[in-house]
């Protein structure tokens, strides 16, 4: 299945998180970084949420990320996407430490299994998907 | 034991319906207010206090106003409670709390729901939507699955354990008439050939969405000249940590371990002096969780004290799982079940000597958790 011929629905972009999905469309995958506490920030807020902090900065994050959980969906909450079922979701853990929710490019999940970031159009929208990676 | 600190007087509940035609969450409200307050032998106009659930049908604001003035009550304390399934355990100890602090006598708890044969979608607009929806991950199944999965990866439990969850509620169902599985049994074989609608989660270990209510009415412990016997609220604790599965603390522990462990300590009790166990179970894996949250069983062996327990005092009326999920009133349907049971009364599944009943309520993706613990009066 193409991911791309799917009609499902795109983020709904706010001023504060555009430039996650702008980056991502370039392939680029960037996270807030907070400059006081220095924890990393997923997903995208107007201040930290451990320190509250202002200074969110948007940096280059890896793209590495471990699988926590997943889920092989059959019946699609969406009917949009029926065509693409079954397919993979889960729950990953990003190197630098936030956890997000994403589309997961394999056939076989594990717990902890080692992932990179796999910038893949998903109907209209370039979205971060995670695929398998070399330890 | 501490002293009660509210006491829950009257209780009503509609049967369910898998879908409604042109019935109203209002009409529905005042139906299943009538029964609680009418239980509770008291004019509607004994009522003080008005507990709401949110975004009641096209009522998106002013809910506690609509909701009173369709009643015709004037509230002297008025409020939403929004925390999904554990709303209705929420407003219990709320309740309380307002009559505790002088604000009213009696307080009205009530959620209902009507449903439209194919209801319109969410029309969120928040992280959720916009960093879960998109990767194909929409509705609660692919969550609670997820949450599932963790479980069985990390401990080994399997597929059967969960399925014992789901066969016991279908079980227990068969004593409750009003239960939407009433008639229907299913066995642990049935409930792991149901369809896998998001991997591990079958369709049976999955709650069936149908219209309904519940509603209870609260008074302080010490009212006086009540039509049914009292069942008094011991200890009360809630937890709030997440909206979205991504964010949570924890994949196989959550917010109803501490509020469990505050309500048994309010109320002076230990976990194995439970009789009536009224866990909120949107899914098997809900209850896999809880019975480990709440010290039941070890992390992870869930399993092994289902095959022990005597699981007529789970869910005696067939949980969710059983009875239906009638939206927000189906976590006010585990305490109308408990304060039934404490009452000694129950028709068809009556458990004996029941003198203290555990609730828990949970909403979102094991995100907001109240838990209450209820004793029969004297």
């Amino acid at each position: 299945m193409n991911l791309s011929e799917l009609k499902v629905p795109g983020p709904t972009r706010t001023a504060l998180t555009a430039p996650f999905w702008t980056a991502a469309a370039e392939g680029r995958f960037i996270v807030q970084h907070c400059a006081d506490c220095a924890s990393w920030v997923f997903y995208p807020r107007q201040i930290c949420p451990h320190c509250w902090s202002q200074r969110l900065e948007w940096r280059e994050a890896s793209g590495r990320a471990r699988l926590e959980s997943w889920s092989v969906i059959h019946r699609p909450g969406h009917p949009g996407w029926e065509p693409a079922a079954p397919y993979a979701i889960g729950i990953v853990r990003l190197a630098e430490g936030p956890s997000m929710l994403s589309h997961i490019l394999t056939a076989d999940p594990q717990l902890h299994l080692p992932l990179q970031v796999r910038f893949t159009q998903v109907g209209a929208e370039i979205l971060p998907c995670f695929e398998p990676a070399d330890e | 034991m501490r002293q009660p600190y509210g006491a829950i007087i009257g209780i009503g509940e509609l049967k369910p319906v898998r879908s409604t035609t042109g019935a109203t969450t209002l009409g529905m409200i005042a139906e299943v207010a009538r029964l609680a307050v009418a239980d509770a032998g008291l004019e509607p106009g004994a009522i003080d206090g008005l507990l709401v659930g949110p975004q009641v049908g096209e009522t998106p604001q002013h809910v506690p106003a609509t909701v009173a003035e369709y009643l015709g009550l004037r509230p002297a304390m008025a409020n939403v409670v929004d925390l999904g399934g554990a709303s209705g355990a929420g407003m219990v100890w709320r309740a309380a709390a307002a009559i505790a602090a002088g604000m009213c006598e009696t307080v009205l708890c009530v959620l209902a729901n009507c449903r439209e044969a194919e209801p319109p979608r969410s029309p969120n607009r928040n992280p959720i939507r916009e960093f879960d929806v998109p990767f194909g991950a929409s509705g609660a199944n692919a969550t609670y699955a997820m949450i599932k999965q963790r479980h069985m990866a990390e401990f080994g439990s399997a597929d059967a354990d969960f399925a014992l969850i789901a066969a016991a509620a279908r079980a227990n169902a068969q004593r409750n008439p009003d239960a939407m599985f009433y008639g229907k049994p299913a066995s642990v074989a049935d409930v792991l050939a149901s369809p896998l609608i998001a991997s591990p989660l079958h369709l049976f270990e999955i709650v069936m969405p149908v219209a309904g209510g519940a509603a209870v009415v609260v008074s302080s412990a010490a009212a006086k000249g009540r039509q049914q016997p009292a069942v008094h609220l011991l200890g009360a604790g809630e937890k709030v940590t997440h909206r979205a599965l991504s964010q949570a603390p924890s994949l196989t522990s959550g917010p109803l371990q501490p509020a469990i462990a505050r309500a048994l300590a309010q109320a002076g009790a230990e976990i194995g002096e439970i009789d009536i166990l009224s866990l909120y179970d949107c899914y098997s894996i809900m209850v896999a969780t809880t019975l480990e949250d709440a010290g039941l069983a070890a992390p992870g062996r869930f399993g092994d004290w289902l095959r022990e327990a005597d699981l007529n005092r789970l869910n005696p009326h067939g949980g969710q799982l059983g009875f239906g999920q009638p939206d927000l009133a189906g976590g006010m349907t585990h305490i109308v079940e408990a304060v039934r049971q404490l009452r000694g009364n129950t028709p068809m599944r009556q458990i004996a000597n029941a003198r203290l009943a555990l609730v828990t309520g949970n909403g979102a993706t094991m995100s907001e958790a109240t838990a209450l613990v209820l004793g029969a009066a004297a």
